[in-house]
């Protein structure tokens, strides 16, 4: 089986589309445009949203209301929704099949984001905003100065996590006609081509991992070495100066302070 | 200058935290505002700021109307270093002391080179400049803290508690080269503790607040320790009043006699006393060594030293001079020069003198 699954995926004629067929290639790039547009309409919306709602520690509400989504089948949706807005297209175009795919996948994505970067956000140390308001700071001063730069760890997580999801569940979309790599995996099902069906979840696999690794890549370049405690290990030892001296308990009193 | 006219502070469920306080910091001075906690010491100086806007009441600072300005412009011009310093753990050192010249649009090189002064100013290596945070202890944190506090020169300075979350060795030290960083800066301090030996260190006047917001009184310290207005203050202030009046007593010149001594490392001598001091080669003391313990003509080493006594300054308080003969070993008080070597000791007994010798016992301090 693992050597069917192999020759499958080595075979030439898989990667390439052909009149009759979209091969590897092509139903990559399906996957990954369904996936982007999803990424980023729900992050357009939860972002900012996520900053206004940890920083005002308004309408926390809204968090609790994004999280409840997330017990949604996703694949129920996406047949009510294509049953409520494909009959309104006609003609040659899958955009009747490609908005409530969106939908449903905006909708997965948008609860880690959100919930993430509310957290990030007020897990800010209340000493540091404190501090960066004394400093005379202007409110969006400090949600984009302080707390933003601060709770990026946990915003990356959310964005991580909420990718992971969306690639996993895009396959969907072939369920409703449309391309992607979970062409693959439905047609294999059907046709009972069960090396075609694994590769397609190995390719699934594998542009999550690769996703998940260049976002862990960006996240490093992005989140300040302060917060992450990745530091040069010559800048760790530096606890010394405040060693007391063993003689400092004769010198209590008066001698002290020039030590400095 | 920074005066509190009838301010008050009272939240929406009827609690008053500050009561119709009249108070006056004076410019150049450190005001100390101590209390127990719940006396609203905190809100009032929160209140100066505006990150707690009072209820009613105005305060001003120098002539302006704290109020009459946007709350953000208000701040930029007024140092405030809170208790857990809360510095920004994603800059690094040197941008985070320059975060005030930042936000009010200096050039950044002027800035950073600004803040690199004050690195040093405050006793901390240049090389911290490049580190995060996070790398620092508690109390080099601090330091960075108050080093932001001054970054754009303001008059005046708000510290909350600052130097209360690190240990005591350490707060001894930051109170020390926070009172020499006055002396050359001469701000408009007002300082927040709970703590009355930190008032009394290192307030110039100090305020002392009781439960509900109301100002119980205002006195220079050692007034303060001598004249308690009322039950409240006299136990707030505590214990030991007498002794701790001494710290603000000059002992003047110490008649000292000249105290044998031996340098480490060198064998020990035969001597006819009990004890003997031990004194580095700059003939800074060391500690003192019980020669009925040590075998004749071993070497002097750090492990045989009896370190329990302080040292007194030639030139400096009463209450120094006295401990530095009751916390010896020997009985015999050490007296230093200002660069710490030796100059002879003294006894409790001639302490004594000096002080029942003052002109009148009850302006100690006065």
């Amino acid at each position: 089986m693992i050597g069917d699954v192999f020759s499958w995926l080595s075979d030439p004629t898989h990667w390439q589309s052909t009149n009759f067929d979209t091969g590897i290639w092509g139903q990559l790039g399906a996957h990954l445009r369904y996936s982007a547009i999803a990424l980023v309409i729900a992050l357009v919306i939860a972002l900012p949203l996520g900053l206004w709602i940890g920083h005002t520690n308004k309408a926390t509400w809204i968090v609790s209301a994004a999280n409840a989504i997330r017990a949604l089948p996703s694949v129920g949706l996406l047949v009510l929704l294509v049953v409520i807005i494909a009959p309104h297209f006609y003609g040659r175009t899958d955009t009747g099949y490609v908005i409530p795919t969106e939908i449903v996948l905006v909708l997965l994505a948008i609860p880690s984001i959100l919930s993430n970067t509310v957290a990030g956000v007020q897990n800010v140390d209340r000493a540091v905003r404190d501090a960066a308001y004394g400093m005379g700071m202007t409110g969006p001063q400090v949600l984009f100065r302080v707390e933003t730069p601060n709770a990026l760890p946990l915003i990356f997580s959310g964005f991580r996590s909420a990718t992971l999801q969306v690639i996993a569940t895009a396959t969907i979309a072939s369920y409703v006609t449309l391309g992607g790599l979970g062409r693959f995996i439905y047609d294999g099902l059907a046709q009972q081509d069960y090396p075609q069906m694994i590769s397609g979840g190995l390719l699934v696999a594998a542009l999550a991992l690769i996703l998940d690794l260049l976002l862990a890549l960006l996240q490093r370049y992005t989140v300040s070495r302060g917060i992450t405690g990745r530091t040069r290990r010559s800048d760790r030892a530096g606890h010394s100066d405040e060693a007391p001296d063993p003689r400092s308990a004769v010198l209590t009193e008066d001698l002290a302070p020039e030590a400095a | 200058m920074i005066r509190f006219d009838q301010a008050t502070k009272r939240y929406p469920d009827g609690t008053v935290a500050v009561d119709e306080l009249d108070l006056e910091a004076p410019s150049g001075k450190i005001t100390v505002l101590v209390g127990p906690s719940g006396c609203g010491k905190t809100t009032s100086l929160r209140m100066i700021n505006r990150m707690i806007e009072p209820t009613s009441g105005t305060i001003w600072l120098d002539d302006t109307d704290t109020a009459s300005m946007p709350a953000h412009e208000l701040r930029r011009q007024i140092g405030y270093v809170i208790q857990h310093a809360g510095l920004f753990p994603h800059r690094t050192i040197v941008d985070n002391i320059a975060t005030v010249p930042f936000l009010i649009g200096t050039d950044k090189r002027q800035a950073r080179a600004r803040a690199m002064e004050l690195l040093e100013r405050v006793g901390l290596d240049p090389a911290f400049a490049k580190r995060y945070p996070g790398q620092l202890s508690g109390g080099q944190q601090q330091r960075v803290g108050v080093a932001r506090a001054l970054a754009a020169d303001p008059p005046v300075m708000l510290m909350d508690e600052p130097f209360s979350a690190v240990d005591p060795v350490v707060r001894d030290q930051l109170q020390d080269e926070f009172l020499r960083l006055q002396d050359e800066l001469g701000k408009t301090i007002v300082f927040v503790t709970h703590d009355i030996d930190e008032a009394i260190k290192l307030g110039d006047q100090v305020a002392v607040l009781r439960v509900g917001g109301r100002l119980a009184q205002l006195a220079p310290p050692a007034e303060l320790l001598s004249r308690p207005v009322d039950a409240f203050v006299a136990g707030f202030v505590g214990r030991d009043r007498g002794y701790r009046a001494l710290g603000f007593t000059s002992a003047g010149t110490i008649v000292t006699r000249d105290e044998p001594t031996v340098t480490m490392g060198e064998s020990l001598p035969g001597s006819d006393g009990s004890w003997l001091l031990a004194v580095d080669p700059s003939g800074a003391p060391q500690g003192w060594l019980h020669l009925a313990d040590e075998p004749h003509g071993g070497v002097v080493e750090d492990r045989m030293l009896y370190r329990g006594g302080t040292l007194a300054t030639q030139g400096g308080t009463l209450r120094g001079a006295l401990d530095a003969c009751l916390s010896s070993p020997s009985g015999r008080g050490i007296v230093v020069d200002d660069s710490g070597r030796l100059i002879g000791s003294t006894t409790a007994r001639e302490v004594l003198a000096l002080i029942e010798g003052l002109p009148d016992a009850a302006e100690v301090g006065a």
